[in-house]
């Protein structure tokens, strides 16, 4: 998977929603060394008695009934370095700089477990490789984007949403077009209706996959600049921007392969059963 | 050392074969094959295409070279110079069989963007599908996709015959110069766009032509033009049965009336 990419990576997995108002944090460290237990004793003293923890190396998931700008805000006021990766009943997301192999070993992906994941590679173009430029993206709950492309008008998107009172935390373009849906969603919008204004409104070259706790959705710019290709078995749906990050899952030979379509919306939910 | 497999062995591994017993004489028993697997340890496509360039061409000729475990990889097979006989048993990656010259080959599964790129001379076969840019700024030769090729297919064309059995993306032939593109499906649209010289066939439907491109009568030298293409390609239409695309020829000089555009 590095073979493209090999600056940064990333990857969010969906698991079963945790029980009843909680929430899962993801919380990152980088470089700095933390005590991940007296960030616990602290959070439980200020905040709220429902907080739980579980760290690996600089990443961390906090679970919590709290909510979430309250979180938010206790985190900005008391460690500001560290960083919110995720918020949302099932999504775990990690994402630093180094070979995709680095960050499998270091989080130990083979043990990871869920319905539905996405994962990331960057060769950066745009912007700093620093571990929040990587992807995946992450807005609101529950939702990811990764991107292969650039967008030019990354920053007349910006302007429009900050005018709202949106926040951005990087300089990179596929932010603003992680912001940009998410924002159409809190409005009302399913991630499809969100994703035909997206269509209007993004300018430049993009394959985006997106996930929400229940779907996964795939699509291609107009002129269809950046590759894709997808694999569906009866088991399974992978999707790829080459068929050789494929070809090693089991049942592709009998897979049904195919590239898909410019501007045309894929979008696969993930049924109940599994996600429960 | 790749693994040689005598006549009688390559035809078990015939699954188009009905039997065993039938095949001594279905197979051509002068026909060596020899296995090159990607999987295997120092077997890189690097290492590949070294020995098709170098080695091969006074080893294996008239043998089949089949190429084991593609797995989507890159650059399979491009560059190749000599009359080889290729047979790739699976899915390629980008640039498969690029720059070809002389040699026949065939994908027995998809390829990603570009096969047969920039190819001079010979055969390139595509079983399954190609991905974007298929047979891009191909100079001569014949370049066959059985199902259907994506968008940009014969972009820049300068000489190359392309058949595709199925359908074709948009801005197919986009600037194509000399050559043809015959496509026995459907054309998605903007096909043709700056066309030069070069000549587009369709059998079915043409979901809008590009800036340049028109549609033109089918002339008995068209008709013949294309039944050789298609028994070539093993396809079994009516060269009647397609429209010809060609280009109007209005972009090959400035006109004042263009000013306002700029």
């Amino acid at each position: 998977m590095g073979d493209r990419g090999p600056d940064s990576a990333g990857l969010a997995v969906f698991g079963p929603p945790v029980e009843g108002g909680r929430r899962r944090f993801n919380l990152y460290a980088g470089r700095e060394s933390i005590s991940w237990p007296q960030l616990v004793d602290s959070a439980r003293h200020d905040v709220s008695h429902d907080i739980d923890l579980q760290a690996r190396d600089n990443h961390a998931v906090l679970t919590s009934s709290a909510e979430p700008a309250r979180i938010r805000g206790w985190l900005a006021a008391n460690y500001p370095r560290l960083h919110l990766l995720s918020v949302g009943r099932s999504i775990d997301l990690f994402k630093d700089t180094g070979h995709p192999r680095q960050l499998a070993d270091k989080y130990a992906f083979n043990k990871l477990a869920g319905t539905h994941a996405v994962g990331h590679t960057r060769m950066a173009t745009e912007s700093a490789v620093t571990p929040a430029h990587a992807h995946p993206y992450t807005a609101g709950e529950d939702f990811c984007l990764v991107h292969n492309g650039s967008l030019s008008n990354p920053n007349s998107i910006r302007r429009k949403l900050e005018k709202r009172g949106i926040h951005f935390e990087t300089d990179n373009d596929t932010e603003a077009a992680c912001r940009f849906l998410e924002w159409r969603m809190s409005e009302g919008d399913s991630l499809e209706n969100a994703l035909e204004k997206g269509l209007v409104e993004l300018d430049g070259f993009f394959t985006l996959l997106m996930a929400t706790a229940d779907k996964l959705v795939l699509v291609r710019d107009a002129f269809a600049c950046k590759p894709a290709v997808a694999a569906e078995t009866d088991a399974y749906v992978a999707i790829g921007s080459e068929y050789r990050s494929l070809a090693h899952l089991p049942g592709i030979e009998e897979a049904q392969i195919f590239e898909p379509r410019p501007e045309r919306i894929y979008s696969w939910n993930v049924s109940s059963s599994l996600a429960g | 050392m790749e693994r040689v497999v005598e006549p009688g062995r390559m035809t078990m591994r015939d699954s188009t074969s009905p039997s065993a017993t039938a095949l001594p004489v279905a197979s051509p028993p002068e026909t060596r094959v020899i296995e090159w697997d990607l999987a295997r340890p120092g077997k890189s496509v690097r290492a590949l295409n070294q020995w098709l360039h170098h080695d091969a061409p006074r080893d294996a000729a008239g043998s089949c070279i089949r190429v084991l475990n593609p797995n989507g990889q890159h650059h399979i097979a491009a560059g190749l110079n000599a009359p080889l006989e290729v047979e790739i048993a699976g899915h390629a990656g980008y640039f498969v069989a690029g720059m070809n010259q002389l040699a026949n080959v065939t994908v027995a599964g998809n390829v990603g963007w570009s096969v047969a790129e920039n190819m001079m001379s010979g055969t390139v076969r595509v079983k399954g599908c190609a991905s974007e840019c298929a047979g891009a700024s191909g100079h001569g030769g014949l370049l066959v996709i059985e199902g259907d090729a994506s968008s940009r297919c014969g972009i820049s064309l300068k000489g190359l015959d392309i058949v595709v059995g199925g359908s074709v993306g948009h801005m197919s032939a986009f600037m194509a110069q000399a050559g043809t593109l015959t496509v026995c499906g459907d054309a998605e649209h903007g096909l043709g766009d700056s066309l030069y010289e070069a000549v587009l066939y369709v059998r079915g439907t043409i979901h809008g032509l590009g800036t340049d491109a028109r549609e033109e009568p089918l002339t008995s030298a068209d008709v013949e033009k294309l039944a050789s293409l298609l028994g070539r390609a093993g396809f079994n239409y009516d060269p009647k049965s397609f429209k010809r695309i060609g280009s109007a020829r209005t972009l090959y000089h400035w006109h004042i009336d263009s000013s306002h555009a700029y």
